[in-house]
């Protein structure tokens, strides 16, 4: 089809969406990304006939977990698609990056940076 | 099993505030399986603490360590050799362990993470639900497995009382009335004449009534 979506969208395989546990999505935050977006197969249509079913539970939980951390939860999402859809799989793409630009960029870059920031400029004040 | 539930995460996050240095326990025991306190509830409570603490932009290490029992001394000592490079621990385990931890090492404050609520069975997975108080006289016996101390909510040795309503308790619809859990198992049994029988005033000097309670068997002793 070779459709266009999004390059700054880094793609993480995984046999089946119920292979994905919940502190893997923490871990993604706390490497920096600024979404996660987890894209299972249709419900009804696992091939381990409820993987992606118990991955929408563990996202509802990871949600709470990224609320209560200061992250938030709405840069965590679950979207359900066939393997045929690759015209969705591009538009939910441009969709997740638009809606992650609006959030901003995850909260302990920010962070990160001004700290870094500071840094720099008293190793440059000391030299 | 002892079944326990996570504390709310701002109630965590605020006692750890003074501590930059924190070594995080888990339990391979009781709460791994109600899935409280085993490992993978410490690393995740582990990051949900350093992307808080990032975001704050206040630094934190967490040390994971998950002992096989933290109510046996030989799981607590090995702690030993480093406990003492952190500020504080915070512990997943139930209460039981949180404080043996914190008396083997006393020059350390040991946090709850975690409400140790009920000793309980897992009815489906992610279900826990309370089956003992540890009354210290059982009278399953005579109630046919049913422990009237736990599951009725008045802890009734002749019941039921006027609250059962439709074999469901009068505290919540989710609740079933433990007499009438009793009254259907005698009669599953062929036993219902049992019924009649009157339970006899209980001794609750061997439950909590009478203090905290030890055992002692001599010949283990080393
Ligand atoms: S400390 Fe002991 S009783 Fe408590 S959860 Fe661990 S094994 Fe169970
Ligand atoms: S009667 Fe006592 S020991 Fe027996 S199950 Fe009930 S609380 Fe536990």
């Amino acid at each position: 089809m070779r459709l266009e979506y999004p390059s700054n969208i880094k793609i993480v395989k995984v046999p089946c969406t119920g292979r994905v546990d919940i502190i893997h999505m923490l871990e993604a935050f706390e490497g920096g990304a600024d979404g996660v977006c987890l894209v299972g197969c249709l419900e009804g249509d696992c091939h381990f006939l409820t993987g992606n079913i118990r991955a929408r539970k563990r996202v509802e939980y990871a949600k709470q977990l990224l609320e209560e951390s200061g992250i938030g939860k709405d840069r965590l999402v679950m979207y359900n698609l066939s393997a045929a859809e690759g015209q969705r799989f591009a538009q939910i793409a441009r969709e997740m990056t638009e809606k992650i630009r609006g959030l901003g960029p995850n909260p302990i870059k920010a962070v990160i940076s001004r700290q870094q920031t500071a840094e720099t400029k008293r190793l440059y004040a000391d030299s | 099993m002892i079944v326990a539930d996570r504390k709310p995460f701002q109630e965590i996050i605020e006692m750890l505030a003074p501590y930059s240095r924190i070594l995080l326990l888990g339990c391979n025991e009781c709460v791994t399986v109600c899935a409280v306190g085993g490992a993978k509830e410490v690393a995740v409570l582990a990051s949900e603490i350093r992307l808080r603490r990032a975001k704050e932009g206040i630094p934190v290490e967490i040390k994971e360590v998950t002992l096989e029992r933290n109510c046996d001394p030989e799981y607590v000592e090995t702690l030993q050799p480093f406990i003492n490079d952190f500020d504080v621990a915070l512990s997943m385990a139930c209460g039981c362990g949180i404080q043996f931890v914190g008396e083997r090492y006393r020059n350390r404050i040991v946090l709850p993470a975690v409400n140790t609520t009920f000793y309980g069975v897992t009815e489906q997975h992610g279900v826990w639900a309370e089956r003992c108080q540890g009354c210290g006289n059982c009278v399953l016996d005579r109630t046919l497995g049913i422990c009237p101390v736990t599951r009725c909510a008045k802890s009734l040795f002749n019941g039921p009382c006027g609250g059962s309503q439709g074999g469901v308790c009068e505290v919540n619809k989710e609740t079933p009335c433990a007499w009438q859990l009793i009254v259907d198992r005698y009669k599953e049994m062929g036993v219902l004449d049992r019924y009649l029988e009157i339970q006899p005033v209980k001794d609750w000097s061997v439950s909590r009534d009478g203090g905290p309670r030890k055992r002692i068997r001599e010949d283990l002793k080393i």
